[in-house]
């Protein structure tokens, strides 16, 4: 494996033992604290970012190495036109490994053939991010200590989700897994990641645009934001963007084991009044992040 | 209605009625400096209506390019007035340079100079998705 560009690159053997490094790295930080002494990680953002970014910065300062990068494509050659596979060629010599956002769907992948340095792609367009599914599973792995036989509710903008597309393609592998797909009609899953993951598999699912109505049955309730930079038409985000609000009064009929995961950044998705919910797992998530970036960084760079 | 056979040439057969000119253009058979008939709706015990494409020439043609067009045709090379190779074409696992992504958002929107690559998804519908946004391909 030498780059990550989608998250079903990655075998449930490879993402087992993935998980299984990240909850060493957790039990054992300092035994990792200089594995990548010398290295370089370019972080190139050429669509803003906080956390994606900072938690590939502190995963590689963690193990030793060191970074550079951009955090907008303003402060690039893209600004001045340059294509995605020259300003890859240039970064190739300069960095040991590639951390890459791109608004636009692709992106990552026209680096990874340019280059012989491991490319991660940490987010393009509302396509993939199979970093944050990654850090997704690290989280269900810790929450709930298995992925099998778990009904996972996943709410909001399931469009342009890259997120959500991610999520489904990975938990679509494992044994007894249930999908709730709750959204507005117009956000609505993609008919591509509904026939390749769900009907192929013959997973059972619903699509439902009644938040409460679901959640009983749920074990994971993975809420997302209704994303304003996706959308052409600034009148469909304003009628959209509301349509979820996750407050304590409708996690009432929720499982007392429910695990609630966000992405984030949140808007006004989930109320701050669900922050102390023992079952809000989003910034405990963000936690694990960093983690699984350290296993995936130490893995591409052959330092496991 | 007769067409003279060819003695040295292509023949495109059991092309699904009404796509013959769709592949005329793909294949820029205009641009070929030989005699092209192009049949429409012919009777055919196999298809009950089909295209057929006589080409008065031997070339090179995109194999691949045809198969994704149409994976029910035949392809007769004629050479000497005898048929020396009958090709059944298939859907190929790779189409490059065929189709345009129409997705905003992909990649090659903004980066034109980057190959077209579509990859076959599923062979019962012929999907075929954009190697880089995972798009469907539509002609």
């Amino acid at each position: 494996m030498r780059s990550l560009i989608d998250i079903m690159q990655l075998t449930t053997a490879e993402i087992d033992e993935l998980v299984a490094l990240g909850s060493d790295i957790i039990a054992n930080p300092e035994k990792y604290a200089h594995k990548c002494d010398g290295k370089i990680l370019a972080t190139l953002f050429f669509e803003p970012s906080t956390r994606t970014r900072l938690s590939f910065e502190s995963a590689m300062l963690s193990l030793g190495g060191k970074v550079l990068g951009f955090s907008e494509a303003s402060s690039s050659s893209a600004a001045k036109g340059e294509s995605v596979a020259d300003t890859i060629r240039t970064v190739g010599c300069y960095a040991d490994i590639i951390a890459m956002r791109h608004p636009k769907e692709g992106a990552p992948l026209v680096a990874s053939m340019n280059t012989s340095v491991p490319v991660i792609n940490a987010g393009d367009g509302g396509h993939n991010h199979p970093t944050q599914t990654l850090t997704d599973l690290l989280t269900i792995h810790h929450e709930k200590g298995h992925f099998d036989n778990l009904t996972v509710g996943l709410c909001g903008d399931l469009k342009f989700g890259r997120t959500v597309h991610s999520l489904i393609a990975a938990m679509s592998r494992y044994t007894g897994t249930k999908f709730v797909l709750i959204s507005p009609e117009e956000l609505k899953v993609p008919s591509y990641v509904k026939e390749t993951y769900i009907k192929k598999n013959n997973i059972p699912y619903e699509q439902v645009t009644d938040l409460e109505e679901a959640m009983p049955k749920l074990d994971i309730l993975y809420m997302t934001r209704v994303q304003r930079e996706r959308f052409f038409n600034e009148e469909d985000y304003l009628r959209l963007k509301d349509s979820y609000i996750l407050t304590p009064d409708k996690l009432k009929t929720a499982k007392k084991d429910l695990t609630i995961l966000h992405p984030l950044p949140r808007v006004n998705e989930i109320s701050v009044a669900v922050d102390d919910d023992p079952r809000a797992a989003y910034f405990r998530q963000v936690r694990y992040g960093r983690f699984i970036r350290m296993a995936l960084i130490l893995t591409l760079l052959g330092l496991n | 209605m007769t067409i003279d056979s060819i003695r040295n040439g292509i023949v495109i057969d059991h092309i699904t009625a009404g796509k013959a000119m769709q592949l005329y253009q793909i294949l820029k058979l205009d641009k070929v400096d030989a005699s092209v008939a192009l049949l429409n709706n012919v009777s055919s015990g196999k298809l009950g209506r089909k295209d057929i494409i006589k080409i008065d020439t031997l070339l090179e043609l995109d194999w691949d390019l045809i198969g994704y067009v149409d994976p029910s045709i035949t392809v007769n090379i004629i050479k000497d007035g005898v048929r020396v190779e009958k090709r059944q074409l298939k859907l190929p696992e790779v189409i490059r340079g065929v189709v345009k992504c129409k997705n905003p958002r992909c990649i090659t929107s903004v980066e034109q100079e980057l190959p077209q690559i579509f990859d076959l998804t599923d062979a019962a519908k012929h999907v075929y998705r954009c190697r880089y946004c995972e798009t469907k391909a539509e002609m």
